[in-house]
């Protein structure tokens, strides 16, 4: 392995997993904010008790994200230091700005939300839960922020020197890009959150304890779970796209497994991509539907990977592809599941029908699995630029990093957070098994 | 205006040393302050509301650094690799410590977990140190304003020192005993009884070796690099950041015997920031001297960013923080007092 691929598996991997942990508290800290919100308006305990159990399980994720947070960060220094030279100027703005404006907030009211609900009051505790919300929130934004100028850089300009110099906060700011990868992450999230929450409230319906809490959990993970998964298809999925089609045209050929230009290119279901004969292996395709989808007419011509130069493709289009695949097929079943959730539920049949909570608790892990897909799309699809158009990921890493540097430290990080997985399963597998109606102890070393 | 940044970089990097240092410090003493469950209970109550938000400092200034100074960031960072991973492992290890110890009650799952904090607190203070020591005595830059340093070669600061040479080791010494009187002071600050005992003493006693650390590493520095005394012999008005460290140091002594918790931690506040503040007023302009030639050295004006980033940053950042000042006072006002045993 050459020191470029070590460096680039080394961020793949600690992103992967850090995002693991966000992905879930940032659309918890929204479902807990929701519970809050009930529990005020209508003074029902069961409401304030499913928010007590949903921010422990926040707190042992967010502690996570906080742990594995740092190094991100860190990466760019250690191991992108011609790219950090060269962008730093930009997206260390967004960078500085997530730290300043959102782990400030966050860090200073988490604990106030945790561990202040005697003291704060009904009121004082859901401001606490709104500015642990908004913390979390501006933290997704600036974070997409940063990568949607990868993606799409805007804001900047080129200096007599070939480097790259800010010439807009607002261009960075509201960069085109971001405002639908932006809508899309978040619903990701809390997609992610709805599933969590639907599936740990099957699991007790279904061994028939907690079930008051269950029910809520049910409830309100089906009813979350109905609107962000259609949120994700339309309109913020769909915007996606469009911002792809328009900009990284040849990242759509790739994603789509198209390699030839067509007029009334079909849409691929299933089907392998055999970059040596540059066809599609066992395919299944709905005719028509690939031009229909991106520009609205069914014989629209779409661009192939054959018109572009080679050096443009992506560099690993099986993966871009499967990604891509996995997340949009993973979507379509999250709209069937939670639409036959949701019709039962309507129906007042849901807690009943043991199928159907079956199904919504063994969900519990695909929407991890899209999350993740749906940003290898982005991130592959990007390739071979670290920041579209200007650098190319070869010319980011550091210079004097061997790959047995690289290496040990890749390792080093595999096995801390084999240990950190361990811990965290154990941890959750507990809160679930305890469940919601323990008693609120003073467990945290916390005020 | 890189003037302006390097100020406000060195604010938030002194922030950071004086907050996340008392509950570095605190950690490092840990297994020796506090003996039995209840106290070390205590101990960790005592920066649990607040140690996340100190650790923030050191992103928020992590970032500062990255968008003000993108070449000192991407050198530095990427010349100090490996040191650099093992703090993060550290910065891991240690919070997953904190915040995972009262999930299970069991004979062996808190003494693990202590061991861990305590361990990873000292070493986080130690390579600390080192990197001070390293910015202090200067790295081997190349044209490209990068390098790469292998953690030790053979302990000597000639050009082919590693990260640790015994001078970094002297400086790691120092940041040890620094915040382990810092911690210690916090804990008999924020403690009762027998455990506000004890760390009083531990205060007391480390003093003595912190004392002597501080003698031995300002008069190795300015022999080890010359720029420390053209700076202060050019600017003589600076010789108020080692007065201040004086001035904290010798009240921290007196402070303590007197039995003034307040008075005794923020004389090691002082003392914090009166060193951080010598060596930065020393070291400038540079911002990471090299040791072989100093025309190669990385200065404020050669590694900010373009004037028109620097100045677009100032209108966010002085309400962001002013608004971070607020939380901050909030978070520790509603947490004044002692803890209870």
């Amino acid at each position: 392995m050459d020191a470029l691929t070590v460096h680039r598996l080394h961020f793949a991997f600690t992103v992967t997993f850090h995002y693991l942990f966000p992905q879930l508290t940032m659309g918890l800290a929204l479902l807990i904010l929701v519970l809050k919100t009930m529990a005020l308006r209508t003074g029902d305990d069961r409401y304030n008790r499913a928010a007590r159990f949903w921010a422990k399980i926040f707190a042992i994720n967010f502690a996570m994200g906080v742990v594995t947070g740092i190094p991100m960060e860190f990466q760019f220094g250690t191991n992108w230091a011609r790219f950090s030279k060269a962008a730093g100027g930009v997206i260390g703005q967004t960078l500085a700005m997530e730290g300043v404006f959102s782990f400030f907030l966050e860090s200073s009211f988490l604990g106030a939300f945790l561990f202040g609900e005697k003291r704060l009051g009904p009121k004082a505790h859901w401001v606490s839960a709104f500015l642990v919300f908004a913390g979390s929130w501006l933290s997704g934004f600036f974070i997409v922020a940063t990568d949607a100028w990868m993606q799409h850089p805007t804001g900047y300009r080129i200096g007599a020197h070939g480097e790259i110099l800010l010439s807009s906060l607002w261009g960075l700011l509201l960069n085109p890009w971001l405002l639908w990868q932006y809508l899309h992450n978040m619903s990701g999230s809390v997609v992610t959150a709805s599933f969590v929450m639907a599936s740990v409230g099957a699991f007790y319906l279904l061994t028939r304890r907690h079930e008051e809490s269950g029910r809520i959990f049910v409830r309100l993970g089906v009813i979350a779970g109905m609107v962000s998964t259609i949120l994700m298809a339309f309109p913020t999925g769909d915007g996606q796209v469009h911002n792809i089609v328009f900009h990284q045209p040849a990242t759509l050929a790739a994603m789509e497994g198209l390699f030839h230009t067509a007029q009334g290119a079909p849409l691929v279901i299933v089907g392998q991509p055999d970059l040596d004969k540059r066809r599609l292996d066992n395919p299944l395709t709905v005719p028509n539907a690939l031009s229909f989808l991106t520009y609205q007419r069914w014989k629209a011509e779409v661009k192939g990977l054959d018109a572009f130069p080679p050096d443009r493709w992506p560099d690993n289009i099986p993966l871009l592809y499967y990604g891509y695949h996995i997340m949009v097929g993973l979507g379509t079943i999250f709209i069937a599941v939670m639409a036959l959730a949701a019709l039962n539920l309507w129906r007042g049949a849901l807690y009943r029908s043991r199928p159907v909570l079956w199904l919504l608790m063994l969900m519990l892990p695909f929407p991890y699995i899209a999350n993740t897909a749906g940003w290898i799309t982005a991130e592959v699809g990007r390739q071979p630029w670290l920041v579209y158009g200007i650098i190319r990921t070869l010319d980011g890493s550091s210079p004097h990093i061997s790959a047995g540097n690289a290496l040990f430290t890749l390792i080093g990080f595999m096995g801390i957070y084999t240990i950190l997985a361990i811990l965290f399963l154990f941890l959750v597998y507990r809160e679930i098994e305890e469940g919601p109606e323990r008693p609120l102890e003073p467990l945290s070393p916390a005020i | 205006m890189e003037t302006i940044w390097f100020c406000l970089v060195a604010v938030m990097i002194a922030m950071y040393v004086v907050l996340d240092g008392f509950d570095l410090g605190a950690g490092a003493v840990h297994l020796f302050v506090a003996r039995t469950d209840a106290e070390r209970r205590a101990v960790l109550r005592s920066i649990g509301p607040v140690w996340d938000g100190n650790e923030v400092w050191l992103l928020a200034g992590g970032g500062t650094l990255y968008f003000a100074f993108p070449a000192l960031y991407a050198s530095s960072f990427s010349g100090f690799y490996l040191p650099l991973m093992v703090v993060l492992w550290l910065l891991i290890l240690r919070g997953i410590a904190i915040e995972f110890r009262e999930h299970v009650q069991s004979l062996v799952w808190q003494p693990l977990w202590d061991a861990v904090f305590s361990l990873a607190s000292a070493l986080l203070a130690i390579f600390f140190g080192a990197a001070l020591g390293n910015v202090v005595r200067g790295v081997p830059l190349d044209r490209a304003g990068t390098f790469f340093l292998p953690l030790w070669t053979d302990f000597t600061i000639g050009k082919d020192a590693g990260i640790l040479d015994w001078y970094t080791v002297l400086v790691a010494i120092a940041a040890l005993a620094t915040l382990v009187v810092h911690g210690a002071l916090w804990i008999a600050l924020k403690t009762e009884g027998d455990l506000a005992l004890r760390a009083r003493r531990t205060a007391a006693r480390a003093w003595w070796g912190l004392g002597a650390a501080v003698i031995a590493i300002t008069f190795v520095s300015f022999r080890i690099q010359p720029h420390l005394q053209a700076s202060f012999q050019a600017r003589p008005w600076g010789y108020v950041f080692p007065a201040l460290a004086l001035a904290g140091l010798v009240g921290v002594r007196l402070m303590n015997r007197r039995l003034r918790e307040l008075g005794a931690f923020l004389c090691s506040c002082l003392f914090i920031v009166g060193m951080l503040t010598s060596a930065a007023f020393g070291v400038y302009p540079y911002v990471l001297p090299s040791n072989s030639d100093p025309a190669l050295s990385l200065t404020v004006s050669n590694a900010a960013a373009p004037l028109y980033g620097l100045k677009i940053g100032l209108v966010w950042f002085i309400p962001g923080m002013l608004l971070a000042t607020a939380y901050f006072v909030y978070t520790y006002r509603s947490f004044s007092g002692k803890v209870r045993t």
